[in-house]
């Protein structure tokens, strides 16, 4: 197999990581409405937790992208 | 990919500085054009009105959330960061909706940059967030600044792990905070390239697989571009966010 052929096949192979990604951060958010919603008094003041969540999942998953968008256009 | 090339505006000959090229580019310049703006609606509310106007209401909003968040995160010494962060919110909130300006002069070559797609620029914002926390830090502290990685009450035999653990995690914090907005930037504009080249192309095969095709995608990229208003105010809220919980970590060690 050739280098291009398989610097694409990885390519493809690391963008899955954006689907367990979103799992993630739907987690986060999920979380956060389902609690929200038994204590709403209490729900925004947790507001800035939510957003540090959101970013660590959310990074993670870029991270993902990031190794696809080396493999096509760097290595 | 063109959208993300860097093009010096007045050719690069003549702009040689102690063997550098400072060309000015459009980066440069929708760079300017962002300070400029912001320069225009931070003064446009600087009244003083007891009962505010519009304009007024609208900077005062932003001050006043980047004072709660720094009250809420730092404490009593937050006061002294607000200009700092404030002006990091506004700008790169200001850099990422100003490249999702819609100009119609593709065809002359005219185009909204966003500066803050590049890992250059934001690599840059993150080492002036991790420079000042390690300012503050050691001149506040001291030595005694080691004592961060060393959380309350570990055991002694587990120290020398646990220090090297946070001392990586401690030090992958700008890469981190400067890759995660250049990626999510980034990542929106190629995704809406890619559904624009599908309408294009989808046309250019025959009007059937062009409304086949092109209209879903028209409709799927007015949805995208909402959806990327939102991540360009969540991405500039996370980044000053990350910056102010950092410099907390410098102020008060735990």
């Amino acid at each position: 197999m050739d280098m291009e052929a398989a610097k694409l096949i990885g390519a493809g192979l690391a963008a899955i990581g954006a689907g367990l990604a979103s799992i993630g951060v739907g987690n986060v958010f999920g979380s956060f409405l389902e609690s929200a919603l038994r204590n709403p008094g209490a729900a925004d003041g947790q507001q800035g937790r939510l957003f540090i969540g959101f970013a660590a999942a959310e990074l993670l998953g870029l991270l993902a992208f990031l190794v696809a968008v080396i493999l096509i256009f760097v290595a | 990919m063109h959208q993300f090339a860097i093009e010096p505006l007045f050719g690069s000959e003549k702009w040689q500085l102690a063997g550098y090229n400072i060309a000015f580019t459009n980066s440069a310049l929708w760079m300017a054009i962002a300070a400029v703006a912001l320069w225009i609606f931070v003064a446009g509310g600087m009244k003083r009105d007891l009962v505010p106007g519009r304009w007024q209401m609208a900077v005062e909003t932003f001050t006043g959330f980047i004072d709660d968040m720094l009250a809420t995160n730092v404490g009593k010494e937050g006061k002294k960061y607000v200009p700092y962060i404030f002006s990091l919110f506004m700008f790169i909130l200001f850099a990422n909706l100003l490249g999702l300006i819609p100009l119609p002069l593709a065809m002359v070559g005219i185009h909204a940059f966003t500066f803050t797609s590049h890992f250059t620029i934001t690599g840059i914002l993150a080492i002036m967030s991790f420079a000042i926390v390690l300012v503050v830090g050691f001149w506040k502290h001291g030595l005694h600044f080691f004592s961060l990685f060393v959380p309350h009450g570990t055991p002694l035999v587990m120290i020398p792990l646990i220090f090297v653990v946070e001392l990586f995690s401690f030090l992958v914090r700008p890469f981190s905070l400067g890759l995660r907005l250049f990626v999510a930037m980034m990542a929106g504009h190629v995704l809406l390239e890619i559904l624009a080249s599908f309408i294009i192309d989808s046309s250019n095969a025959g009007v059937g697989w062009g409304v086949l095709i092109g209209f879903p995608s028209f409709f799927l990229m007015l949805a995208i571009c909402a959806l990327e208003i939102l991540v360009a105010g969540i991405q500039a809220y996370v980044f000053a966010l990350l910056s102010s919980l950092y410099i907390n970590d410098a102020e008060n060690l735990h």
